[in-house]
């Protein structure tokens, strides 16, 4: 056996789920579409008491549009994610990026929920959810909060989900009409995680740019908006030099790690590049306003 | 339930319907080949990476080194000793001998039920999307020039058929 023991439950509610995790206070894991969680469990690096499987909740797998957002339940595969019609229409960040999140068979299991929730630093979700400024539904033992996805990563593979709260929803406010949108994103192989990845959701009228988000994946402990940058295009607007010195703002802005894939130097030059090839390519999607 | 005791786990594999029991951390890999002693699907790495342990879960192909035995109670999976019918290699498959698309075939079981899912959802792929579809799969072998050949070459008889 790889993984070392644990009691194992598959809860049919949420309620049922929040009562487990309070009866073994902090000790057990919740079981999402276990793409991370698993590998982690084979090497034994995790260890938990006891896992609660949420996969036979049907109440939290849903898409759903809500005046100007979409309310995505936290079961949701990435597969789902990726071809569903009304994400592609509303938040269209999210499908591309959705591409970049391992290979379809991981994306057939892994869920939007369980991303977030497990907070890899190098994932593509959190960045979404940070350019996209949206929020996470958390449902624990005195009820719901919803958190900001400024609030919400704290550091590597760590959030501010309390040890009986289960993230239940996830909220992306849909992009301006005619607004453009990219996600970059450079890995070693196609499928592993990111070196740098950068979303970016542009919006504009003629020249001037009315709205930049950018955010950043693999380029520090937390998913990082580049607010600066943003200011920049902002500002001076969307010709090539206020593109180069937005780029470059976005690689003194990041505060990556070396590790055996690149160097910190290396990500922070990325950083840059891939900030400018996101807003370039932004720009050529939805300039209808 | 406690990690000592054992799960009872049913579900179809390839059309027949099996059942077994196992503690709840035995990986879905590890249940099919030792305890329903299907051995066709191989096991690499163990962490999701290789593709090697790749099954159909319900259709859609999955690491079954990513899952455990009792999370596939109710589902229909579909392994390589699957594909062939009455002796007849998958379409599939004979496009894989036709264009050298195995070498150790270590990858191999892996790879097909991931190509098979692929194809299902880009019935006509393009060359960059055939190579991106399979890099879900590591192959040490063939400089994957092969496996690219053959899924191309599949991809209008799956469509058929």
């Amino acid at each position: 056996m790889k993984p070392a023991k644990f009691d194992y439950f598959a809860p049919a509610s949420v309620d049922d789920a929040l009562a487990l995790l309070t009866r073994y206070g902090g000790e057990a894991k919740i079981l999402a579409g276990g793409q991370s969680l698993v590998p982690l469990l084979n090497f034994r690096l995790s260890r938990p008491a006891a896992l609660i499987d949420i996969n036979r909740i049907p109440e939290l797998a849903y898409i759903r549009p809500h005046d100007g957002e979409v309310r995505i339940g936290a079961m949701t595969r990435q597969r789902t994610i990726e071809f569903a019609g009304l994400i592609a229409e509303r938040i269209p960040l999210l499908t591309e990026a959705t591409r970049w999140v391992g290979h379809l068979p991981i994306r057939s299991r892994g869920t939007i929920g369980g991303s977030l929730a497990h907070a890899d630093p190098s994932a593509e979700y959190p960045a979404v959810l940070t350019a996209l400024a949206g929020s996470v539904v958390a449902r624990g033992p005195k009820g719901e909060r919803i958190i900001a996805a400024d609030e919400f990563f704290q550091t590597y593979l760590t959030t501010s989900l309390t040890a009986d709260e289960i993230l239940t929803e996830v909220r992306l406010p849909a992009a301006p009409a005619g607004a453009g949108y990219a996600f970059e994103e450079l890995a070693r192989r196609h499928g592993d995680f990111a070196l740098v990845g950068i979303a970016a959701v542009i919006a504009r009228q003629g020249e001037r740019c009315t709205m930049a988000r950018l955010a950043t994946s693999g380029a520090g402990p937390v998913p990082l908006r580049l607010r600066a940058a943003e200011e920049i295009l902002e500002r001076d607007g969307l010709g090539d030099a206020a593109i180069e010195a937005a780029a470059r703002r976005a690689s003194e802005l990041v505060n990556p790690d070396s590790d055996i894939h690149a160097s910190a130097d290396y990500r922070r030059h990325l950083a840059g590049v891939l900030t400018q090839r996101a807003v370039k390519r932004a720009l050529t999607k939805g300039n209808r306003g | 339930m406690d990690s000592g005791e054992h799960a009872h786990v049913r579900l179809t594999v390839n059309g027949v319907p099996r059942e077994g029991r196992c503690a709840p951390r035995k990986l879905l890999v590890d249940f099919v080949r030792e305890d329903l002693g299907l051995t066709g699907t191989h096991v690499g790495c163990e962490h999701g990476i290789c593709g090697a342990c790749t099954i159909l879960v319900d259709g859609e192909a999955m690491r079954s080194c990513l899952m455990l035995a009792v999370q596939a109670d109710g589902a229909a999976l579909t392994t390589v000793e699957g594909l062939a019918r009455d002796g007849q290699l998958h379409p599939l498959q004979e496009a894989f001998r036709e264009h050298h698309g195995l070498q150790c075939g270590f990858c191999t079981p892996g790879m097909l039920l991931t190509a098979l899912d692929f194809l299902r959802t880009n019935p006509a792929p393009s060359e960059q999307q055939i190579r991106e579809g399979i890099s879900a799969v590591l192959c040490r072998c063939t400089g994957y020039h092969g496996i690219i050949k053959a899924v191309a070459a599949a991809a209008p008889v799956l469509k058929t058929s």
